[in-house]
């Protein structure tokens, strides 16, 4: 049977722009057909953009790669109308245990929150979640949306100029030219549009290796995640061991710096550490090796005039908290409607600036965070590693010492603290949660969910306070979403949204983060949130 | 928040430091140096205040800016 990532699912087909006299213009290309690249596609697409996706593959991914994707990353794909399929195939999972030498010395529950839709965390090989991208693409195009996939479509020049982008792309029929009014950049950790820029990636290169392994097998592991520090099996090093669908179990080997990958990728050597991870007796059959090292480091700027970066391409993490796939979802989800409502003329073209202001603070969050695990996982002196074995020493008795253990923290999307598009934190009594700037929490609402009802516009948030149904400003509709203590049987809502107060007015941003917020409805200064919420201010 | 004392605050000094002694004898320098960093992570929880263990860390770095 063909696994998914060995089947072409947008080949290269012949297009008109091939055979026009004159470079055809689009309104936006995505370059890079991964995870962030057609999420970005989707979104534009869905709210009637034009948009063409490039990619000089036809296939998705192969091997598992990204494999976990966090509550914020699955609510935005619920937007993006394809969160359940994902949520449907994926492995939720709870528990994590901590193993240090021979031994376990805590396992821990992820204790996820009642009353949202999504789970914290799902395991998804990264080419199911490209085919469900990929599907949902293809659904929107059928309904007629402006989508268009074309693969075997390589990038092979970019001049970037103040009007408009110029592309020479290469395919099997030879190179073509197409211009667009808007670029982004999606083409992954290597970029080759951001070196043809001629660019800086600049941070800090990790001197360590890690075998990655796709491993089938029918095997009694719980669905938990397992963490190995310095184990028997993997002396001086570490390893993980996590729940896939289909069976597919995925193990991250540390190999140390110093190793020949091309002999360690070799599954006569592959087999034997499996083999001691997995006991003797284990019958597993490998599906994908790969070796990675890895970076932490960001572009200077992920705006560029019409050239947009994002995902891998604008940041790069370590592996360890999931942060890489997960935080170019939100880069997307965070650009997506501002390049809409510019593209509209509804909004100043520096309201893409705030792209660059919110997501550099998220980026540079997700590589403080992973930075720190990277350092914990993999110590630098002796001192640390002293250190590091001391708190697991300790873990195994005593839970003070617990929370220092840092394997990788939790994916929570980035509060926008301090941002331009900020308007007025007016809610006396307002829980921290919600203040202007954070994304929305979830809620239960009987029989459904608050994230469902904001959509993907401005929305206008009541709860026990009257407003107007619909409010326009320069040309943008804010709708309102009503809510009252009736629709919120579990209290959750109260608690996420009022506090102390007794009714609460929220203007929430396309992407569901909050704007600003108010006790009560006051037209001037929800017209004025709008104001800063677009760049206006 | 507190502040770090610095003045003498444990009783009987000889025999506290004859136990801290006794506490790495016969120990190599391994042994020792990962009990000595339980027993920083130990009292660290025990001070707890964010502003004080800054103070000691500092004082303990170089002596005397605290």
């Amino acid at each position: 049977m063909n696994k998914i990532f060995e089947v072409p699912l947008y080949p290269y087909a012949r297009v008109a722009d091939q055979d026009a006299d004159a470079p055809v213009r689009h309104a936006v290309i995505v370059v890079g057909a991964g995870p962030v690249g057609l999420a970005a596609a989707i979104d534009l697409a869905q709210a009637g953009h034009q948009v063409v996706v490039l990619d000089d593959n036809d296939k998705v991914s192969w091997g598992s790669r990204a494999v976990c994707y966090a509550k914020r990353p699955l609510e935005i794909l619920d937007r993006l109308g394809c969160g359940q399929p994902m949520v449907d195939k994926g492995v939720v999972w709870n528990r994590g245990r901590v193993f240090y030498d021979e031994r376990e010395v805590y396992d821990f529950d992820l204790l996820p929150e009642e009353g949202h839709r999504r789970p914290a965390f799902i395991n998804l090989q990264q080419y199911y979640f490209e085919q469900h991208l990929v599907d949902r693409a293809r659904a929107l195009e059928a309904d007629g949306a402006p989508i268009e996939l074309r693969g075997g479509n390589k990038v092979a020049s970019i001049d970037a100029g103040a009007d408009r982008v110029t592309l020479q792309v290469e395919t099997p029929d030879g190179a073509y030219t197409v211009q667009a009014d808007w670029v982004i950049a999606c083409d992954g950790a290597a970029s080759p549009i951001r070196a043809m820029m001629g660019l800086d990636f600049v941070g800090r290169v990790f001197e360590d290796n890690f075998l990655i392994a796709d491993v089938v097998m029918e095997a009694g592991f719980p669905t938990e995640r397992w963490f190995w520090f310095d184990p028997p099996f993997n002396r001086g090093q570490s390893a993980l061991l996590h729940k896939q669908p289909d069976n597919v179990w995925r193990i991250d080997l540390q190999l140390g710096w110093d190793i020949d990958k091309e002999e360690e990728k070799k599954p006569e050597n592959v087999i034997p550490r499996l083999k001691a991870m997995l006991g003797e007796d284990a019958q597993f059959e490998l599906e994908w090796v790969s070796i990675y090292t890895f970076q932490c480091r960001r572009m200077e700027k992920f705006r560029h005039g019409r050239v947009l970066f994002a995902g891998d391409a604008a940041h790069q993490v370590s592996p360890f908290g999931a942060r890489g796939a997960n935080s170019g979802l939100q880069d997307t989800d965070n650009l997506c409607w501002k390049l809409g409502l510019v593209m509209d003329g509804k909004a100043p073209e520096s309201l893409l600036d705030s792209y660059d202001e919110e997501r550099i603070r998220g980026a540079d969050e997700n590589i403080l965070n992973s930075t720190r695990s990277t350092d914990f996982i993999t110590p630098k002196s002796d001192m640390s590693r002293i250190f590091r074995n001391a708190v697991l020493d300790l873990s195994e008795h005593y839970a003070f010492a617990r929370p220092l253990v840092n394997s990788g923290r939790l994916s929570v999307p980035c509060v926008y603290d301090g941002s331009s598009l900020n308007g007025a934190d007016a809610l006396d009594g307002g829980p921290d949660r919600s203040r202007p700037g954070a994304p929305c929490p979830d809620a239960p609402l009987g029989n459904g969910f608050l994230l469902d009802r904001l959509g993907g516009g401005f929305a206008l948030l009541t709860i026990d306070v009257d407003a107007p149904e619909t409010i326009d400003m320069h040309g943008i509709t804010s709708n309102r979403v009503a809510m009252s203590a009736r629709d919120d049987p579990s209290g959750a809502l109260a608690e996420r949204y009022l506090g102390s107060a007794s009714g609460a007015v929220y203007l929430i941003r396309p992407d569901q983060h909050v704007a600003a917020r108010w006790p009560s409805y006051d037209e001037a200064a929800v017209k004025a949130a709008i104001t800063s919420a677009t760049g206006r201010a | 928040m507190g502040e770090l004392n610095t003045e003498p605050a444990i009783d009987a000094p000889d025999d506290f430091y004859a136990e801290l002694l006794a506490m790495h004898e016969g120990l190599s320098k391994d042994e020792s140096d990962a009990i000595n960093a339980r027993l920083i992570l130990i009292l660290m929880n025990q001070i707890a205040d964010r502003e004080v263990l800054g103070q000691a860390m500092a004082a303990a770095r170089t002596p005397g800016t605290v």
